[in-house]
């Protein structure tokens, strides 16, 4: 027997299958700027939350995609575990099905993964209304094609996210920043050649002619590098780090269109107008003025990269880089196969669906 | 279509020693790792550029046969296997590294290169690329990503999914897509992990970007003997609830043991009821203070020996001997099978018993080897398939096996794949609904259901026929390499 709320969930669906009019899926509203403008009936996902199961000796996490995020980071702190993906919450109230259908990962991203590399497995309602289960709470499982990772960052355009079981991982015993004055080209090539190198990094930054990295590990291991790579300590790393997970540093507040360019990391400087922050060491580099979003295309993916328009400017085109026909094809059928009537959040990603 | 009408197409734009048709050259192609299955197809194809690719894949798609791509044909669930009435492409040809960027560490290659090929090429560069099939001097980064294969440093480093950057792949009408980028956003759905582990069902790869990692500093490895198996169990989540994530964590059980030593002398604890083996790589610092802390883990768990490896020489030895497990274990027995499941971590003092009661149940020995630190579960039944019943019990047993891990919150499988093997558990572990969604992916790639049919998915149907357990076990086809 269904629980009664997955029931309204479901009664939801059937009836927006039915009329035709398309539902909103909804966590808490914290990412609704990111992707195309929300559209349809709001289907508030948030009342069906709470950790439904936490082993920390299993390194796994199961909890209702209503569950605030902060509830579920409180946990794992206690436990001297984490979210490995340090996924941005953009507010107090963000939940865990928001984070994954996002799948927006935060600084630690390059060196440890993504969202969707720590999803096990997901428990949703698809666009007929049936509840199924896909992968598990186990590290590994290759049963039928990995439909629980392919929820990471579908923007809650297949289906509606239940339950999401994580891999979580200890946290590092310890951690220390460095900064570094340098020009952009020098702290790419830097970024690139430590990444190649066995060093303890778990975060790089490049903002105002300024590298920042962050190392993560054994206390003996992160003093060895610390004395091998030289730089000044940075005061406060962790409240750094977390400024600009959340996007709350000088560079993001200019109210400015953001553009999002992910890039082969050791792609050399874009020489395009507007200021830029670098990420993912080098492989995530944040745009912010009035760009020609054509142009900006052109040339990053002649470098084999994409943009995204994160924030902000004019969301009426492409938000997300333009597919080739043939993927957006698949990807159409994709989205047809779990959403036949196509009821869930139409738009958000693609106009195609 | 007719065979001698399609060789005919076929013959248009590929050369003659491209094409197979005669019986014994199609011989080495009628099984893969798992050999109690056999067929031979109606043809093989053995294309040496993409472009050959497409048109064989729209050659096929306009006459409707069926076309099964293969790499090395070291897989263990009979995903290669081909089909009668279809085309087996070989991607035997594309063993080319096409391109190798030691600064923005990625490799993109060929899919028929080899995985310790890349590892080599890399290693000149101080680089590597992570998962670690045994059969890794044999597989081909194609079938890897086909299978989302793991290795022994699964733990630390991901499987197959998580270390690779992008793909280019063909869809069954010849049409090029590009998925995944070295960038790490990907526009759209995650069609990278989608394609991880579609078995050769949804597209065939004809590029594949790999990660690379810098080696690690150091890497040490310590062994530890327990009096039971649950101990040894127990204590794997000991250290992992102690914020240690070993590079590689593995458990051998009394008889395993046993065979490995006679077969390799590694230097293991004779009277040990179970080892555990415990790699810790990193900085020289890191890798020295957790080696503190591990022994201390360990000797509180209730390990009975403890020994660490004291240099790079011993250390290999110390893997010898899990490497050799399996054919450790053919030595003591006429035959043996594999099977592959996964359970959480915390029920495998549990598993570990009941599997030990069906032992005795069936009648038939079992050696435990596995990957203790995954969850991920090897146990190879024992069994003489010249006794009258033996294979079938042998079947049977192992069958339960995998419906014992779905039962503990696991899997029917880890990293060897579904393919013809378990294709009837499949039913156990999805409902009708979950299973129509698969068949509704398959669709949205190849509507005509002609890449590699019949296999990883079963229909309905086929679950409604299923009632017991009917799994099939398989004479070893390499048996001169490692296995896990
Ligand atoms: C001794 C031994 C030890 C092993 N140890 C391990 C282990 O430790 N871990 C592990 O995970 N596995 C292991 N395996 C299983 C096997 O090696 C892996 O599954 C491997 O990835 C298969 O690669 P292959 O090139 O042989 O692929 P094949 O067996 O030829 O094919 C496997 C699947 O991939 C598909 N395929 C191949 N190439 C392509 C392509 N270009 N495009 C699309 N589809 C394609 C095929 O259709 C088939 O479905 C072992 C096998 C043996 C024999």
């Amino acid at each position: 027997m269904m629980e009664p709320l997955i029931e309204s969930f479901r009664e939801a669906v059937l009836q927006a299958a039915a009329s035709g009019q398309p539902l909103c899926l909804r966590g808490s509203g914290s990412k609704d700027f990111y992707g195309g403008a929300p559209q349809g009936a709001v289907l508030d996902l948030s009342p069906h939350r709470g950790i439904v199961h936490y082993e920390p000796k299993e390194l796994v996490l199961t909890a209702r995609a209503g569950t605030p995020l902060g509830e579920i980071e409180r946990a794992l702190h206690a436990n001297r575990q984490m979210l490995p993906f340090e996924p941005p919450s953009f507010s107090p109230s963000a939940t865990l099905g928001g984070c994954v259908a996002s799948g927006l990962s935060g600084p630690r991203r390059a060196y440890q993964g993504a969202v969707r590399d720590f999803v096990l497995g997901v428990r949703m309602l698809d666009g007929r209304g049936d509840e199924l289960r896909f992968g598990g709470q186990v590290m590994k499982n290759v049963a039928g094609y990995d439909v629980s990772r392919l929820m990471a960052g579908s923007l809650g355009t297949l289906g509606i996210l239940l339950e999401v079981s994580l891999k979580v991982l200890p946290r590092p015993a310890e951690e220390a920043s460095l900064g570094f004055e340098m020009d952009q080209a020098t702290a790419i090539e830097t970024m690139n050649r430590w990444a190649g190198q066995p060093l303890p990094l778990s975060a790089t930054c490049y903002d105002e002619g300024r590298l920042t990295v962050r190392l993560s590990g054994a206390a003996s291991a992160v003093e060895a590098a610390r004395r091998r790579l030289g730089g000044e300590p940075v005061e406060n790393g962790t409240a750094f780090w977390e400024a600009l997970r959340e996007q709350r540093l000088a560079f993001f507040a200019q109210g400015q269109p953001l553009w999002r360019v992910s890039l082969p990391p050791a792609s050399a400087p874009l020489d395009l107008p507007g200021r830029q922050l670098i990420e993912w060491g080098g492989a995530l580099r944040w745009l912010s003025g009035d760009i020609d979003g054509q142009a900006l295309r052109g040339a990053v993916e002649q470098r084999g990269g994409q943009a995204t328009l994160f924030r902000g400017g004019d969301e009426s085109g492409d938000v997300f880089h333009p597919l080739s026909s043939a993927l957006l094809e698949v990807q159409r059928r994709i989205k047809r196969a779990f959403d036949p009537h196509g009821i869930f959040n139409p738009g958000r990603m693609y106009r195609a669906f | 279509m007719a065979k001698q009408d399609l060789i005919a197409e076929l013959g248009r734009f590929l050369p003659p020693a491209s094409i197979l048709t005669e019986d014994e050259d199609l011989k080495p192609y009628e099984t893969d790792g798992l050999t109690a299955y056999r067929q031979t197809p109606m043809l093989v194809v053995i294309p040496e550029t993409e472009e050959q690719v497409g048109q064989i894949l729209k050659t096929c798609h306009r006459a409707g046969v069926p076309l099964v791509a293969r790499g090395a044909g070291t897989g263990l669930s009979g995903g290669a296997l081909p089909l009668a009435d279809g085309v087996l492409m070989s991607m035997a040809r594309f063993s080319r590294i096409l391109h190798l960027d030691p600064l923005g560490r990625a490799a993109r290659v060929q899919p028929g290169v080899r995985n310790l090929a890349i590892s080599e090429a890399a290693a000149p560069h101080g680089l590597y690329y992570a998962p670690d099939p045994s059969s890794q001097i044999a597989c081909t980064i194609g079938g890897n990503v086909a299978e989302n294969s793991g290795g022994v440093h699964c733990l630390k480093y991901g499987l197959t999914v998580h270390n690779i950057l992008k793909l280019c792949a063909l869809t069954i009408s010849g049409e090029a897509i590009e998925i995944g980028s070295e960038g790490l956003d990907s526009a759209g759905y995650d069609l990278l992990a989608l394609l991880t582990g579609s078995e050769g069902m949804l597209a065939v790869f004809t590029e594949v970007t790999v990660k690379l990692l810098p080696k690690p500093e150091r890497a040490q490895v310590v062994m530890a003997g327990f009096a039971d198996i649950e101990h040894a169990g127990a204590a794997v989540g000991d250290l992992i609830a102690a914020g240690i994530v070993p590079a590689g964590l593995e458990i051998m059980d009394r008889l395993a043991i046993q065979a490995a030593e006679a077969f390799v002398h590694a230097g293991y604890p004779l009277d040990a009821e179970a080892i555990l083996l415990c790699e810790l790589d990193g900085t020289n610092e890191e890798v020295s203070e957790e080696i503190g802390r591990v022994r201390e883990i360990l000797t509180a768990g209730g390990a009975v020996s403890l020994r660490t490896a004291q240099d790079e020489a011993e250390r290999l030895r110390l893997w010898a001997g899990r490497k050799a497990a399996f054919p450790a274990v053919g030595r003591i027995s006429p035959d043996y099978y594999c099977m592959d499941g996964t359970i959480p971590r915390g029920k495998l003092p549990w598993v570990l018993n009941r599997i030990k009661e069906m032992s005795r149940e069936y009648g038939l020995r079992v050696a435990n080897v596995f990957h203790a630190g995954d969850g991920n579960l090897h146990p190879l039944i024992l069994y003489d398939a010249n006794a009258p019943g033996e294979l079938e019990r042998a079947e049977a047993f192992g069958g339960k096996i995998l419906e014992l891990c779905v039962r503990a919150g696991g899997a029917i499988t880890g990293e060897h794949g579904v393919g013809v093997e378990k294709i009837n558990q499949m039913c156990v572990q999805f409902n009708p609904k979950e299973l129509a969604l698969f068949h509704g992916v398959k669709e949205a790639w190849d509507g005509a259901r002609l890449l590699n049919p019949g296999k990883a998915v079963p229909t309905v149907h086929r679950c409604a026929e299923f009632g017991a357990a009917h799994v099939h076990g398989g004479k070893t086809k390499f048996p001169d390499l490692p296995r896990f």
